[in-house]
């Protein structure tokens, strides 16, 4: 039997070996592995890139305090970005479930079309969820658009729920009965988090101190966003990313304060639109700044 | 020669919904090129749309063009100009005369185009033009567009390829197989295609996939449900059923909830036991030929556990809270933002059902409809919302109207679907669905197009269906101050009446220019007109009613004043009088035919624009009596006649 490490080297190994930069889970919490910069920002622009790492996702309102087998407050996605998608992007996916020993002449896949839109970030695309034998394995998409720009490339990006992976392959019922490492299950590495994150998020975060928190990153982005000057010669050193990580917290913040009930349904837009712009801004700065960065390099 | 033709476009997976309409468009865009053919036929599954035709000609018939050139009168080089241009010797000319003149000129034979080449030239176009809900790029931006990625083209046409080229893929002799049982890459022809595919685990036709499904149900008595099964008809190149089993314990949820998550959520079939009751059982359908390891059933088996698990820990969940409980959660879910919460959704309900007659058990449905919105169950399972508010509020104890009442109070669904099944249900369906078109029209949410993000023709078409099928004696006025709500109503009812009842157009308008505030007595005066029409007299009658009106309009007259005898003059206007009196009152069937040779008689022999003014207006004012006295039932003037 493989453990949920083995079966994650073995992915992370398959991807490298067509081509993925491997990279490391991003240090600021994120609802989905999308959010990251190395997603979100690189399918911007025209350079192919690709790109494979394991992202920690953290949805404060799917939280059940370790007591569900199949909901976490923090779940692991393996996400690919393959820019611009190879022509058999699909038979090298397939070729990924094999590479962890899934016979797929035994077992039953379906591709089910799932379009996938994210508003915070003025991001949607066009897909399928992946169903392997009647369960939710991948999420597939081709990107159309990002931080409302069009895509020069289209990118395909596949997330796997290593989780629901793994309970498949290990034939387990409960998440938390994984086997993570030889003599570890998953419950052993994650139950206190799930426990205490669940508490924290649903009972003692303090409302008032997430939405200072909120405005604070959300005025610095504005401040920093505000400061960029698409005709400025120095242009290149601006710190654009640093200012993203200001929206990812914000984003975070804001389902933070979501699990706690603490925005009503009719706010709830208000707040994702403010998210939205400035996810949005900062997309459009990057992808000017790309530009220029990219016409540079072609001069050379 | 005639030719047969084969085009397959091959993808990635397309959305099993759309395919029928692509091959319908597909169908048209070909038919459209004006190639003539024998026979048509169109096939797909997810991964292929398929266009053969049979009968193709080889080439165009060759045609004949009439090149004129220089006038005789011209300077020889500019004859021998225009010869050497048609690469002919310019004793080979031929002069013609015209009006203008004499010309020279030459008979050119054009040689018809082949088949192939107008093929090539035509089926990319054919192939993007090709109607999808919504379409992608792939190859990058202002690239090609299509429902997903093109990634082969077979096009023969006889034994050779038509060769074109599209998103970067070249049209060849090459299919491909099941992604998994059969090669990537099989060379075909025209009359092994479908037995190569075959050979390769694919099975072309959605006809056999369709049977081959329900041949595998044998022994097992499967739900009825067709919808599911197109859908995985064109989800599955291979299709073969698996049946599966559940612990018998779950049976204690309600049917409602186990139904769904099996059909919605993982595409399964439910099975009934001996009495009708639902078993313990499902039926899925893979893409594979078979299952003998167990490993899908197995699979199968523990997706559903676990989402059993996830319903029956919300359905206990829900249960600690009470739905009356539940109404003040509902200030915090926003029902449109100008149009406020589901609390105060709700309180316009109740109000609206008072007015619409409801009784007790109305009014405590109207105020629980909403409860379940907030439950765990209506959040996993949205589409559920009603039918658990319903479910739970049985549980709960409440009258059984009550229950039923908030259990069907989003019916009817479509067009097809059943109004809700009690009288309660019937006006608390009613007052949500006026609420909802009232409010939005009032705050500018009309529809637009094929846009109508809150269902309004929906919820339109439920009033509609509600009233007459419910027979609810309501006056609609009071609802339809919005002019454009009205006119929206009016369509709705309009279509209701023709398309659904099969009422002719006519009646249905000249039944509503009468008035349609209540639908139960449009209905019955649209049956009433509708037997009217197989009268002789009927349509002599509507025309000679239409002729009164457009005399009545041309005289501008405002119908004041009464019907002075003594200044009628005898015979058939002094008839006509004495008939009206004789019948007034009574309904049209029982006079029309005694009142149609009267009116028939009048115009015959009477002028209505007499030379006294006095005279001309008593004859106006009794013809507009009579038309007043029978446009109660309709307004026969809009009664289209054949003579």
């Amino acid at each position: 039997m493989q453990s949920f490490q083995e079966i994650i080297l073995k992915l992370k190994h398959y991807w490298a070996e067509r081509g993925c930069i491997i990279q490391e889970p991003y240090d600021i919490e994120v609802g989905a592995g999308t959010m990251c910069p190395e997603t979100f920002l690189r399918v911007l622009g025209p350079r192919p890139y690709r790109v494979a790492y394991v992202q920690p996702s953290r949805r404060p309102a799917d939280g059940r305090y370790g007591d569900n087998p199949n909901r976490l407050y923090k779940h692991s996605q393996l996400q690919v970005i393959l820019k611009p998608s190879p022509d058999d992007v699909i038979e090298q996916y397939l070729g990924s479930l094999e590479a962890i020993g899934i016979d797929l002449r035994q077992h039953d896949i379906k591709f089910e079309e799932d379009n996938w839109e994210a508003p915070t970030l003025g991001a949607w695309g066009v897909g399928w969820q992946v169903m392997l034998d009647g369960l939710e394995v991948t999420q597939f998409t081709y990107f159309q658009q990002c931080g409302g720009i069009d895509l020069d490339l289209v990118p395909a990006e596949l997330t796997y729920g290593l989780e629901r992976l793994s309970a498949f392959l290990q034939v387990r019922d409960s998440v938390y009965d994984i086997e993570w490492a030889k003599g570890f299950s998953y419950g052993d590495v994650r139950y206190t988090d799930e426990l205490q994150y669940s508490v924290y998020n649903f009972e003692m975060a303090d409302i008032p101190t997430l939405w200072k928190l909120f405005e604070l990153h959300e005025s610095e982005a504005t401040r920093l966003l505000s400061l960029y000057d698409p005709k400025s010669p120095a242009k290149k050193r601006f710190p654009l990313l640093p200012t993203y990580d200001q929206v990812l917290k914000c984003s975070n913040l804001f389902n933070t304060l979501d699990s706690r009930g603490a925005i009503s349904v009719t706010e709830r837009v208000g707040v994702i639109q403010r998210v939205r712009r400035l996810a949005v801004g900062v997309a459009q700065a990057w992808a000017d700044q790309q530009q220029e960065a990219s016409a540079a390099q072609g001069a050379q | 020669m005639a030719l047969p033709f084969l085009l397959e476009i091959g993808t990635e997976e397309i959305p099993d919904w759309m395919i029928p309409g692509a091959l319908e468009s597909l169908h048209l865009l070909f038919e459209k090129t004006g190639i003539p053919h024998e026979t048509v036929a169109l096939d797909a599954t997810p991964r292929r749309l398929v266009l053969r035709a049979e009968g193709l000609p080889e080439r165009q018939p060759d045609t004949e063009e009439r090149v004129t050139g220089p006038a005789k009168s011209a300077p020889p080089q500019a004859v021998a100009g225009f010869a050497r241009k048609l690469g002919i010797r310019p004793e080979d000319l031929a002069v013609d005369s015209t009006p203008k003149g004499e010309y020279y000129s030459f008979v050119k034979k054009v040689k018809g185009r082949s088949t192939k080449e107008i093929l090539a030239e035509s089926l990319p176009g054919i192939i993007l033009k090709i109607y999808f809900p919504k379409s992608m790029y792939w190859t990058g931006k202002g690239g090609p567009q299509f429902i997903r990625p093109i990634r082969w083209l077979l096009a023969l046409l006889g034994d050779d390829v038509v060769p074109f080229e599209l998103a970067g893929v070249r049209a060849g002799a090459l299919s491909s197989g099941h992604r998994r049982l059969g090669s990537p890459e099989i060379a075909v022809t025209i009359a092994d295609y479908e037995q190569r595919l075959r050979d390769h685990y694919v099975i072309l036709s959605a006809e056999e996939r369709r049977n081959r499904i329900r041949g595998q149900f044998d022994g097992i008595h499967v739900k009825a449900d067709p919808a599911l099964l197109e859908t995985l008809v064109y989800l599955t190149e291979f299709p073969t059923t698996i049946s599966g089993e559940f612990d018998p314990q779950f049976l204690e949820l309600p049917e409602e909830v186990l139904v769904t998550v099996m059909r919605h959520h993982q595409k399964y079939f439910s099975v009934e036991g001996a009495s009708g009751k639902l078993a313990p059982k499902f039926v899925a359908v893979m893409n594979i030929d078979s299952d003998p390891q167990g490993y899908v059933r197995r699979g199968n088996e523990r997706v559903l556990r676990a989402r059993f698990n996830d319903a029956r820990f919300f359905w206990e969940t829900d249960q600690k809270k009470k739905l009356a409980d539940r109404l003040p959660d509902l200030a915090h879910v926003t029902f449109q933002a100008k149009l406020g919460s589901y609390l105060e959704k709700t309180e316009r309900v109740m109000a609206f059902a008072k007015e619409l007659g409801g009784d007790a058990h109305a009014l405590r449905a109207a105020e629980l409809c909403k409860c379940d919105l907030p439950t765990e169950l209506v959040k996993e399972f949205t589409e559920l919302q009603g039918v658990v508010g319903g479910l739970y509020a049985r549980v709960q104890g409440e009258p059984e109207a009550v229950w039923q009442a908030v259990y069907d109070h989003y019916k009817p669904e479509s067009m097809e679907d059943a109004i809700p099944r009690n009288r309660a249900g019937r006006i608390v369906a009613l007052a949500d669905k006026l609420d909802t078109l009232t409010g939005c029209f009032r705050v500018g949410l009309v529809p637009t197009g094929s846009r109508d993000p809150f269902a309004l023709r929906r919820a339109a078409q439920g009033v509609v269906k509600i009233i007459i099928e419910g027979k609810l004696e309501i006056s609609l006025d009071p609802y339809l101050a919005d002019a454009s709500l009205r006119e929206f109503l009016a369509d709705r009812i309009r279509y209701y009446f023709k398309d659904i009842r099969g009422f002719k157009y006519d009646e249905v308008n000249a039944c509503m220019a009468a008035g349609w505030s209540n639908l139960v007595d449009l209905e019955t005066r649209l049956a009433r007109v509708q037997n009217l029409r197989s009268s002789p007299d009927f349509e002599p009658l509507a025309a000679s009613f239409k002729r009164i009106k457009n005399i009545l309009e041309q005289a501008k007259f405002t119908g004041a004043g009464a019907i002075d005898g003594g200044l009628l003059e005898s015979g058939p206007e002094q008839d006509l009088y004495e008939e009206y009196k004789r019948i007034a009152g009574q309904p049209i069937e029982k006079v029309i035919s005694r009142l149609r040779p009267k009116v028939d008689l009048f115009f015959d022999k009477v002028l209505v624009n007499a030379q006294d003014p006095r005279v001309r207006q008593n004859r106006l004012t009794l013809l507009g009596t009579l038309l007043k006295e029978f446009s109660t039932i309709a307004d026969f003037s809009e009664i289209v006649t054949t003579s």
